[in-house]
């Protein structure tokens, strides 16, 4: 164990960074952790996003404790200089996340574009029903309050012909 | 009745059917989760109310539509059941009869007595197991169906859930420790269902794989809390409103 910890120092120095900036990493890394889970209690992040950065911080947390894993993975890797990997491994994760982006943010457009089609209908259903749209315009595009939508959907709701009569 | 449906077009005609028999006093709105199918058409021709999401949101989203709807239309109390038939009606009186007894939320739970015939395969029976303890030490109380989509639920509840009802894969679980910490009374009612036919398709399982460890998360990051015995639900003045979405919340169960 003792061993272990000397190459662990060792290895770290030869990395360029001496047992204070281990420490300092690890305490750093703690906080991103603490940070990721405060968002996630205070909904702010969804979960499946929260353990993507769990999932990333761990190991770099992982790495602040014990230097030699970066050694022995790039070993096992056939790289050499063992930096090297830990540069290609963050680089390709953060390329594959914003390729992730990318893929939710053209789905959500898709998504948005679909409501604003359907809005746009359900205002000239309106119309032609002879409702004033106040409760949609009223709200806005930013503004969440559903029980303007839903006051605007139960009259349309009543008078309308397509959307099925009470059960019994 | 909320019943959230995704292409259900041939179960659903016989699923409302028997809704329509044995408790005809009942509305029902089915929430058609972006369905390709005519799954809308079958349901209104049925004469249920139906609600049809310009596309899909998962289980999580089509329900909180459903509370929405429910709170909208002042409704006092709200069965969910299944679209594929799998939910008997006949046992629907069972889950209100537990929440005239004081419950806010009754959940129907296939394992209640061990004498269920409902089985499942061994993975399944662990990971669920898993989550049972979970709950259990989160919420000192001990559930015997975490998954269950067969629930009745109070208006409290109800005004809860339409705004916080979790929107991720596997709502259930997430949802039960979301009453809970709210200080709601949750009990299960033994129910019979039907076996589910068709096995998992391997990426099924890596993407069920994936929400597991995501729940094992936010179960994780919750803070434990016990339910006083005699306590009713929590009513905070202003602040950790749960009603309100922006306000920051001590819990981790948020709608996310």
């Amino acid at each position: 164990m003792i061993d272990h910890m000397v190459l662990g120092q060792e290895f770290g120095e030869s990395i360029g960074l001496t047992t204070r900036a281990h420490v300092v990493v690890g305490l750093v890394t703690l906080c991103a952790l603490a940070f990721i889970i405060r968002l996630l209690r205070r909904g702010q992040l969804r979960s499946k996003y929260a353990v993507l950065w769990v999932a990333a911080i761990v190991p770099l947390g992982l790495l602040a404790v014990w230097p030699g894993l970066l050694t022995w993975v790039s070993d096992r890797a056939g790289v050499f200089y063992p930096p090297t990997l830990f540069l290609l491994a963050a680089v390709a994760f953060l390329f594959l996340v914003v390729v992730h982006f990318s893929w939710e943010l053209s789905r959500l457009e898709e998504r948005s574009r679909t409501l604003a089609e359907q809005v746009a209908m359900l205002r000239a259903d309106l119309d032609t029903v002879g409702l004033d749209a106040v409760g949609l315009d009223a709200v806005g595009l930013d503004a969440v309050d559903q029980h303007a939508t839903f006051d605007a959907e139960s009259g349309t709701h009543q008078t309308s012909d397509g959307m099925g009569t009470p059960a019994v | 009745m909320i019943i959230p449906a995704l292409n259900e077009e041939e179960s659903l005609p016989g699923v409302l059917e028997d809704l329509g028999s044995c408790l005809p006093g009942f509305d029902v709105v089915v929430v058609d989760d972006g369905s390709t199918d005519s799954t809308s058409a079958v349901a209104a021709s049925a004469g249920a109310h139906v609600l049809t999401l310009p596309y899909n949101l998962g289980i999580g989203g089509a329900l909180r539509t459903g509370f929405r709807f429910a709170i909208a239309k002042g409704y006092s109390r709200a069965v969910q059941l299944d679209a594929d038939g799998q939910h008997d009606s006949s046992q629907i009186p069972g889950l209100l009869a537990a929440l005239d007894n004081g419950a806010d939320m009754a959940v129907g739970s296939r394992f209640v007595d061990s004498a269920s015939p409902y089985e499942v395969g061994r993975v399944r029976a662990g990971a669920m197991g898993l989550l049972r303890l979970l709950v259990r030490r989160r919420s000192g109380q001990e559930f015997s169906d975490t998954s269950s989509g067969f629930r009745a639920f109070s208006k409290p509840v109800l005004e809860l859930f339409a705004d916080n009802y979790p929107s991720e894969y596997m709502e259930s679980v997430e949802a039960l420790l979301l009453a809970l910490h709210n200080g709601f009374k949750v009990v299960e009612v033994p129910v019979n269902m039907s076996e589910r036919s068709a096995g998992m398709p391997s990426n099924r399982r890596l993407r069920l794989a994936f929400h597991f460890l995501r729940l094992l998360l936010v179960i994780a990051a919750t803070e434990p809390f016990r339910r006083e015995p005699d306590s009713g639900p929590r009513r905070d003045g202003g602040s950790s409103s749960r009603t309100m979405r922006t306000t920051p919340s001590q819990s981790v169960l948020h709608g996310r």
